[in-house]
């Protein structure tokens, strides 16, 4: 009996200097201890509430289910029925036609705009930070403040709107309600709020150009437009491309904006978004299949752009 | 100087000033209608909207100021708010150090994948993450919209936490290490106290996201004492349908903490909302 106690502790007692010497030396400094307890915290929360979540909405996107009971319970396999019907409902075709009006928008007016104001007030000053801040006011705001003061600007009967019509003696207007103002009128406020930061980071990147090298081009002779668009707009590539991509995610996560705007999509739906749309006829519906599948949409919209984007886009700056 | 005074210049410095007034213009006025609306009777609202009041009437303000719905709303917002922003900062610089200090098996794989985590909106997650966060009994709770919240902010942060631990120089590291200090301790003792700048732009970039988030809200709350003050402030607007005068004081009142926080750290603000590519 002893002896075959003790040869177990030995053994036991071999296993464990094996052990102490294996962490003797992977565990130097509290190397594997620092790993064990720093790395899994975050990982776990993005991993159950983030990635997990999307892959969940993959499997959702097959059933017709409300979400009330467990899905194996009250849930019925539907196959591709969900997208069948997402692609083929017009309502979803102008909430991707709006969210790419939104990126248009951004491309066409906003960022040169944007451009515009920043290579006027790059160089420091304290008018020019004034002017900064002002721009970059709106951006602090929530969406749905921003929203929310815009619905009323918008109202016919009292805001900036009912003011120009009571001017002109004209009958009271209402753009959110109307099919062919309402998403346009959207887009306003869209700029409105973010123009400014997307200003703040063209300044950014005009206030790393070299001083020396616009001075070099100006005292060859260079006019002010070369100089933009020979030195400046070649430098700040980086800061464009960073901003472009932020208003392309921007406008497919569009949502938080619309709620005070317009109820449910606007009139006849003609101002959803593809976010508004999957909270329309997901969430209020109780459609978690459906939603679902809107959402499996919007995950490979935002994947594919950011593939190419980060492959043809921004990759080619590095080199 | 010389420039000035050929005429090229000057018209287009007009022109510029031209843009910069009318910019400055599209964006204040809105500001200026709802500051203003929120003094106006409904029927001076009504006939003038863009003036100043013919009578500042401030009841509107004082019945949001005094309502105990207001204060919850803002309590609960700040509970929220708080604990997001310290979860964040906590975890987020804690898996960032091990990205950038500690060799192990893998790490290039594991950081690609939080950091794919910034492509993907909270929307596209909202519905299994609505039914997980119920089958954990944490709806109506802090922690339900707390919760997702972190995980939302987590990539971005873990990417800036990394790239500014990675610009510490490394003989810091090599230095303590010989001296016996531990990864762990070198962390809290050395790294932390030498990144107060990205603490304070992070924090702030979570803050603010936190503070103005609404979705996240308006899927895991339905009981009004959890309100943030966003769900409040479209709460009210249901409630007070069309007393414009009553929702511009309140909109007033929810933006005066949110410009007041800007213009005192205006510089971290700047560089937290722009993800770090502005320098503060």
């Amino acid at each position: 009996m002893k002896s075959v106690d003790i040869a177990l502790d030995a053994q036991r007692s071999g296993r464990f200097t094996a052990l102490k010497a294996w962490l003797y030396r992977h565990n130097t400094g509290g190397r594997l201890s620092t790993l064990l307890l720093f790395i899994p915290p975050a990982l776990m929360v993005f991993t159950l509430l983030v990635i997990l979540p999307i892959a969940e909405s993959g499997v959702y996107s097959f059933y017709r289910w409300n979400g009330f009971i467990a899905l194996s319970e009250s849930g019925r396999w539907v196959g591709w029925q969900n997208y069948q019907f997402i692609l083929q409902d017009p309502v979803f075709h102008r909430a991707v036609w709006n969210t790419t009006k939104i990126v248009l928008i951004s491309l066409l007016i906003q960022l040169p705009l944007a451009m515009m104001l920043a290579l006027s007030i790059a160089s420091k000053s304290s008018i020019n930070s004034l002017f900064r801040l002002v721009y970059f006011l709106p951006f602090i705001l929530a969406d749905v403040v921003a929203g929310l003061i815009w619905r009323f600007i918008y109202d016919g009967n009292f805001g900036l709107v009912a003011a120009i019509t009571q001017m002109f003696g004209l009958d009271p207007f209402y753009p959110l309600a109307d099919r062919a103002w309402a998403f346009n009128a959207i887009l306003v406020v869209v700029v409105w709020k973010y123009f400014g930061y997307h200003m703040m980071i063209y300044i950014a990147g005009l206030q790393s150009v070299p001083n020396d090298l616009v001075e070099a081009a100006r005292l060859d002779g260079a006019s002010r437009l070369q100089i933009i668009f020979r030195i400046k707009l070649p430098l700040i590539m980086p800061a464009i491309k960073l901003s472009v991509f932020f208003s392309v995610i921007g406008a497919l996560q569009f949502f938080e904006m619309a709620m005070p705007l317009v109820t449910a999509g606007g009139p006849s739906g003609s101002a959803h978004t593809i976010v508004t749309y999957l909270y329309e006829f997901g969430i209020v519906r109780s459609r978690i299949g459906f939603g679902s599948a809107v959402a499996v949409v919007l995950f490979l919209a935002c994947a594919v752009f950011a593939f190419f984007y980060q492959r043809f886009v921004m990759a080619r700056s590095s080199s | 100087m010389k420039e000035m005074t050929d005429n090229r210049s000057v018209s287009a410095s007009a022109a510029r000033w031209g843009l910069l007034l009318l910019a400055a213009l599209f964006v204040l006025l809105p500001f200026w209608m709802t500051v203003l609306g929120g003094f106006k009777s409904l029927g001076e609202l009504r006939v003038s909207p863009l003036g100043l009041p013919r009578q500042w009437d401030a009841t509107a303000y004082l019945d949001i100021l005094s309502s105990s719905m207001t204060w919850q709303m803002m309590l609960n917002s700040v509970i929220i708010t708080g604990f997001t922003v310290a979860l964040v900062l906590i975890i987020a610089s804690m898996l960032a150090f091990t990205f950038s200090h500690i060799r192990f098996a893998g790490k290039q794989y594991l950081y690609s994948y939080v950091i794919l985590g910034m492509m993907f909106p909270g929307a596209t997650a909202i519905l299994p993450l609505f039914i997980k966060i119920r089958d954990l009994g944490l709806l109506d709770t802090y922690a339900g919209v707390i919760l997702p919240q972190v995980a939302f902010g987590l990539a971005m942060s873990v990417l800036l936490f990394r790239t500014f631990f990675e610009q510490l120089p490394k003989e810091l590291f090599e230095a303590a290490l010989v001296d016996g200090c531990s990864y762990g301790r070198f962390f809290w003792t050395i790294v932390m106290p030498l990144s107060k700048p990205i603490l304070a732009t992070v924090g702030v970039f979570i803050l603010v996201g936190s503070w103005n988030n609404y979705i996240f809200p308006l899927i895991m709350l339905n009981d009004q004492s959890v309100y943030p003050w966003p769900l409040g402030l479209m709460e009210f607007r249901g409630q007070y349908g069309a007393e414009w005068n009553r929702i511009l004081a309140y909109i007033t009142v929810t933006i005066l903490p949110a410009v007041a926080f800007f213009l005192y750290a205006q510089k971290y603000i700047v560089a937290g909302l722009t993800g770090g590519a502005v320098k503060g």
